[in-house]
């Protein structure tokens, strides 16, 4: 199978990673041949085998609900690029 | 005493620190001084915390004149740049995270720092840990011991190649497709990757949550035990550690392999594996026949299929964890006008090409329309790869195979195709779909004396019987007493 730029293009948007036009152009071959050799596992007749999402057999961890002290707001907003009033800022999500 | 302080093992380091032959301080300016004089040429650390290391030294010291004593006191460690540490910047081999200095230490080096250890820093890694040759680090690449030309192996490899130079005793990486057996492998050193669930990922920065692990890069077998033995158990922080109790895992090192039952499955030697390799872990497999091991055939059918399956699940994985990557709360932030496009450039230029590629490969498994297709077709193959060594297991105490089809390769020779940088990790991706533990050590060198790694695979919590096989070839071999001599250019 191959890729087009414009299936890329909508991944990446999915994933909001800027590309450049030379990464679509890249990441549409390379991602194309990892695709195409994955295509190994259509081989495999699956149609009676669960999923195995995660390899331990816990399930539904629960731990007492006690009270316990957490990170403070400085530390919390330590390594923030912006904040203000102890807040992390971020550009408006609706435009006006 | 004949060896120089950088050259011991922990072992030894503890035995002469409680025998009061030399202080922690002694043993860590000693590899402060090697570190100086190595790392320019070698690359392993991407911080050194020579302050800090000195400080947690003499306090070690003091401990002891107390009359104190813990597992690893005085010891000195290095921790890959993916574990969290409180207050030393932490940057996952990532520009996106040059600057980010977390507020809280990973459960594991919290583990062995109540254990006693002094930290020296943090060694360099493929960026979130995704490669096989320190190449996709966002800082540089880390040099072999062995040979300066060559990777360490990846993606743990400046933990490979602090250890293989001498410039820490013992270091922590992480395992999600190879990264601790890799570099052992490739720097000739042990590389102990634990069962899913056997040590904490908390504050381990998440690559491939189902998968990752945190391992141990170490001189020797004893070393290995003894740092998995001070960080393993459950942890109330991950709820993926398992509630299992934790043996003292040095007592697990008898020396003594008779009646083990090894099994040698075919898959793994294949066409593609270099002779030397081949040969190579053909004859210790032998050795441990001598030794009273028997070795039995056995079937892994469904080996061709790890590679892609690994690298959907993996990448699947990848692309949520990093999403957490926004410019807001952390990290580089570009400093766009609106908040999708802060995004979109943030992560655009932070992210280096081969974690770009990985995301959209994974957001493509995941993506409507190829879920079925991909994502879950790949978990379903996955539970035939898990299915196989449950079988295998039922026969067997332990598998032998090759950890990696060659010996390190040259840096560049494989940084334009991506397909045949993953095939590096063709015999290691499978234990972590399964969740089980292995082991590399030492089993000798090819033509061009670079070190090979014999892979010892174990079932699930089943470290104590891969680390006694492992110490039981170690100890009737030398391999292990062979050490890089990097040449020191006078800059």
């Amino acid at each position: 199978m191959h890729l087009t730029i414009d299936e890329v293009r909508h991944v990446a948007q999915l994933a909001r990673l800027g590309l450049t036009d030379e990464e679509l152009a890249l990441y549409a071959e390379q991602l194309s041949a990892i695709l195409d050799y994955a295509d190994l596992l259509q081989q495999v007749d699956t149609s009676h085998v669960a999923p195995t999402p995660y390899v331990l057999p816990l399930q539904n961890v629960m731990r007492e609900d006690t009270a316990a002290s957490s990170l403070d707001n400085a530390a919390a907003l330590g390594n923030a690029p912006d904040q203000a009033d102890g807040f992390f800022r971020v550009r408006a999500v609706f435009e006006e | 005493m004949s060896k120089a302080l950088h050259e011991l093992t922990i072992h030894e380091a503890l035995t002469g620190m409680r025998q009061g032959d030399f202080s922690a301080v002694d043993l860590t300016q000693a590899l402060l001084e090697r570190i100086a004089l190595l790392d320019g040429q070698v690359k392993a650390y991407l911080t050194v915390t020579a302050e800090l290391a000195l400080e947690q030294a003499a306090q070690a010291d003091a401990r002891r004149a107390a009359g104190g004593e813990a597992p690893l006191l005085g010891v000195p460690l290095a921790i890959k740049d993916v574990l969290c540490t409180a207050g030393v910047r932490t940057t996952c081999g990532s520009r996106i995270l040059e600057n980010f200095v977390p507020p809280y230490t990973a459960s594991a080096v919290q583990r062995l720092a109540d254990a006693g250890m002094v930290m020296l820093g943090k060694t360099n890694t493929d960026e979130f840990a995704m490669g096989s040759s320190t190449e996709n680090s966002g800082y540089f690449t880390t040099h072999n011991p062995w040979d300066l030309d060559r990777v360490p192996g990846g993606s743990s490899g400046g933990s490979g190649a602090a250890v293989a130079a001498q410039e820490a005793l013992a270091a922590l990486g992480t395992d999600t497709g190879g990264s601790v057996r890799l570099p052992a492998s490739y720097c000739g050193i042990v590389g102990l990757k634990p069962s899913y669930g056997r040590v904490s990922r908390y504050g381990l920065v998440a690559y491939g949550s189902s998968l990752d692990q945190v391992g141990v890069l170490a001189k020797d077998v004893r070393d290995s035990a003894l740092v998995l033995s001070a960080m393993a158990g459950h942890d109330a922080y991950d709820s993926t550690s398992m509630p299992a109790p934790v043996p003292d895992f040095t007592a697990a090192l008898t020396g003594d392999v008779r009646g083990l039952r090894i099994g040698l499955p075919d898959e793994y030697f294949i066409a593609g594996v270099q002779p030397d390799v081949e040969a190579a872990v053909r004859r210790a497999i032998d050795v441990l026949g001598e030794m009273g091991a028997e070795i039995v055939r056995v079937s892994l059918p469904n080996t061709d299929k790890a590679l892609p399956v690994y690298y959907l699940v993996a990448t699947a994985e990848a692309s949520a964890n990093l999403s957490r990557f926004d410019g807001v709360r952390y990290g580089y932030s570009a400093g766009a006008d609106s908040i999708q496009e802060n995004y979109r450039q943030s992560r655009g230029q932070g992210f280096g090409a081969e974690v770009k590629r990985r995301i959209m490969l994974g957001t493509y498994a995941l993506s409507a329309g190829y879920y079925d297709a991909y994502y879950l077709k790949a978990q379903q193959v996955r539970t035939l790869i898990k299915q196989d060594f449950e079988a295998a297991f039922e026969k067997v105490d332990v598998i032998a195979c090759p950890v990696a089809p060659t010996t390190a390769f040259r840096i560049g020779e494989k940084a334009d195709n991506p397909l045949e940088m993953y095939l590096s990790d063709v015999f290691t991706i499978t234990l972590n779909l399964a969740g089980m533990c292995g082991i590399s050590v030492p089993c000798g060198f090819d033509g061009a004396g670079l070190p090979i790694g014999l892979q010892l695979m174990g079932p699930h919590l089943g470290e104590e019987v891969v680390l006694r096989t492992a110490h039981a070839y170690e100890q009737a071999t030398h391999w292990h007493t062979q050490w890089a001599q990097p040449a020191v250019t006078e800059v």
